[in-house]
């Protein structure tokens, strides 16, 4: 049984099939049977893509994979000891493993006014068909959050036309996500595309009757407005966890092989806190590959083949109008810096940033804004704790590849890859 | 499931492979058409340089594709027959999670349409072109059970 419908879901429902055709998959998914992609939503807003694009797999996905779909349902008590789990309509099903696949909940501060009824969260499908109601009579709108998803919607929005500003509580955005240089960068980039940034504030009111008209900053301004996004985060959802007595700190707690303190009981995705490589430790990583891979090993196990998910930890793939930026691993700002070892350039004309932070000669994190080409090695590169120090430099290099590596280690790397010695 | 394998030794960078999977992958499939009224396709295939080495080097079809887990739109796929790791590019939407994603550095940017392009081993044919029209035989296609 599974309960949540998306990128989590889909990984252990794709892994149990690899494994099994037979045994029977229940899946609880309140959002209904069609999986879709929440990280679709600025594309689909922003008129990239329409209808069933939004779809992560096809609609007979769940016949496909011979899943038993319990759409528009929602799971409300769960009992590890009995193995069962309770829908919002009085049935009692019997699981035999479990996967705990929530996701997150978005954050909406306590701020007055922010219950108003052109108040908008960014997350889910819903969220996104109320949004598209409201944008044809929309002028100007306030997003409240300059992280990554804050930041998506004020550009679709722009995009589409409105007059937006950007209010962000910390000294700048991106702040989880990147470093100083980097958050001056985008924010340089926002206001150059005419969307006023405002950091170090927050939304202290939010004046109108039953709509948003305007908001009241806690620095003092007051910005008008016809609809406000909040993108402040989102938290794990681990009530039903919780109410089982599993261990959650943050999120569902879960060892390398997804399982949680309870037996057969597994989670994955926003909801849970998993093993991140770099950190040695476990965190939150409420990120799209994370949460398939999750479910992947998940799925796995569950169907009794043994799989450890060793290989995680925080990466972004990101853009804003025409910067693209991927990020791995720490994120080394100012702060943090005199702890590791960092390699850097900055280009500003050529909106050109690499940075790498080692420690003790392997890569613990990197950040590439502007050209993102081959990301991918450098990721491999900190996930085998590969010593980087004797050619740390090439590192710098936009067109940095298996080729600016010592000869020996590239080999190694591509021994499956390449055939050596035919002449 | 195939791949292609490079022979680094003899490669002599003269990124015809490159040039062939432009091919390959236009509209005419033919190379005059291609390069003087096409606008060609980027090369699926990248060609690694530090002379006096050259390499190319193709997707991998991995058993277990970090780009394929990575996307999120749901356009890369590994086909459940052939197990070739294939990206349907009316579903891509450019987020370049795949890039960030790919061990190998093998999801090409096309920066003009904001997408990824990928090598689709070029199925339907009999071998892939970058394979086929190497001068040197520096790549091999490696069928299901080679070794």
């Amino acid at each position: 049984m599974i309960v949540g419908g998306s990128a989590g879901a889909v990984g252990c429902i794709e892994a149990l099939r690899a494994v099994d055709r037979k045994k029977t998959i229940a899946l609880i998914g309140e959002e209904g049977d069609r999986i879709y992609s929440r990280a679709l939503i600025p594309y689909y807003l922003g008129g990239r893509i329409h209808g069933d694009k939004m779809l992560y797999r096809p609609p007979d996905f769940c016949k496909q994979m011979g899943v038993t779909p319990w759409p528009g349902r929602r799971a409300v008590g769960l009992d590890p000891v009995r193995k069962t789990v309770v829908l919002d309509g009085g049935e009692e099903l019997q699981y035999g493993k479990l996967l705990l696949a929530t996701g997150g909940r978005s954050i909406v501060p306590p701020v007055p006014g922010l219950d108003k009824k052109n108040v908008f969260t960014f997350v889910s499908m819903a969220d996104a068909l109320a949004l598209a109601e409201t944008l044809p009579t929309a002028r100007a709108a306030v997003v409240l959050g300059g992280g990554v998803i804050g930041l998506m919607a004020a550009e679709t929005l722009k995009n589409r036309g409105l007059a937006v500003t950007v209010v962000e509580l910390a000294p700048r955005v991106l702040a989880p996500v990147v470093d100083e240089t980097a958050s001056a960068m985008v924010e340089e980039l926002f206001r150059a595309e005419g969307v006023p940034v405002h950091t170090g504030t927050t939304i202290a009111q939010v004046l109108g009757d039953e709509r948003a008209e305007a908001v009241v900053l806690t620095s003092g301004e007051t910005v008008s407005c016809d609809l406000v996004v909040v993108a402040v985060g989102v938290v794990p959802r681990v009530e039903l966890a919780k109410a089982a007595n599993i261990a959650v700190n943050r999120g569902i707690l879960v060892n390398e092989k997804m399982e949680t303190s309870a037996p057969d009981v597994y989670a994955c995705g926003d909801c849970a806190e998993g093993y991140d490589f770099v950190i040695d430790g476990n965190r939150p990583l409420p990120l799209w590959p994370n949460a398939y891979v999750g479910g992947r090993v998940a799925g796995f196990n569950m169907a009794g083949v043994p799989r450890e998910y060793r290989w995680a930890t925080s990466m972004n793939a990101m853009h804003f109008f025409d910067l693209y930026i991927i990020n791995a691993g720490l994120n080394v700002t100012r702060d943090t810096a005199d702890r590791f070892e960092i390699v850097s350039r900055y280009d500003r004309e050529a909106r050109a940033y690499r940075k790498f932070a080692l420690r003790d000669g392997r890569l613990v994190g990197f950040v590439l804004v502007g050209r993102v080409a081959r990301a991918g090695i450098l990721l491999r590169l900190m996930r085998e704790k590969v010593d980087v120090s004797s050619f740390k430099h090439e590192l710098l290099d936009e067109h940095f590849g298996y080729a600016s590596m010592p000869e020996r280690l590239r080999w190694e790397l591509l021994a499956q890859d390449v055939r050596l010695g035919v002449v | 499931m195939g791949k292609i394998v490079a022979k680094p030794e003899v490669c002599i960078g003269c990124h015809l492979c490159q040039i062939w999977c432009a091919v390959a992958h236009s509209r005419s499939r033919d190379v005059l058409k291609a390069f003087f009224y096409e606008d060609p396709p980027p090369p699926r295939i990248v060609v690694e340089e530090r002379l006096p080495l050259t390499f190319a080097f193709p997707c991998r079809h991995c058993a277990e594709p970090d780009c394929v887990f990575a996307c999120i739109s749901g356009a890369l796929y590994k086909d459940p027959q052939s197990g070739h790791v294939l990206h349907d590019e009316s579903r891509c939407v450019g987020c370049y999670s795949c890039v960030m994603a790919c061990p190998y550095g093998a999801i090409v940017i096309d920066s003009e349409n904001r997408k990824v392009v990928k090598c689709d081993l070029c199925e339907g044919l009999d071998l892939p072109m970058c394979v086929a029209r190497c001068p040197n035989q520096a790549l091999a296609y490696l069928a299901e059970n080679d070794s």
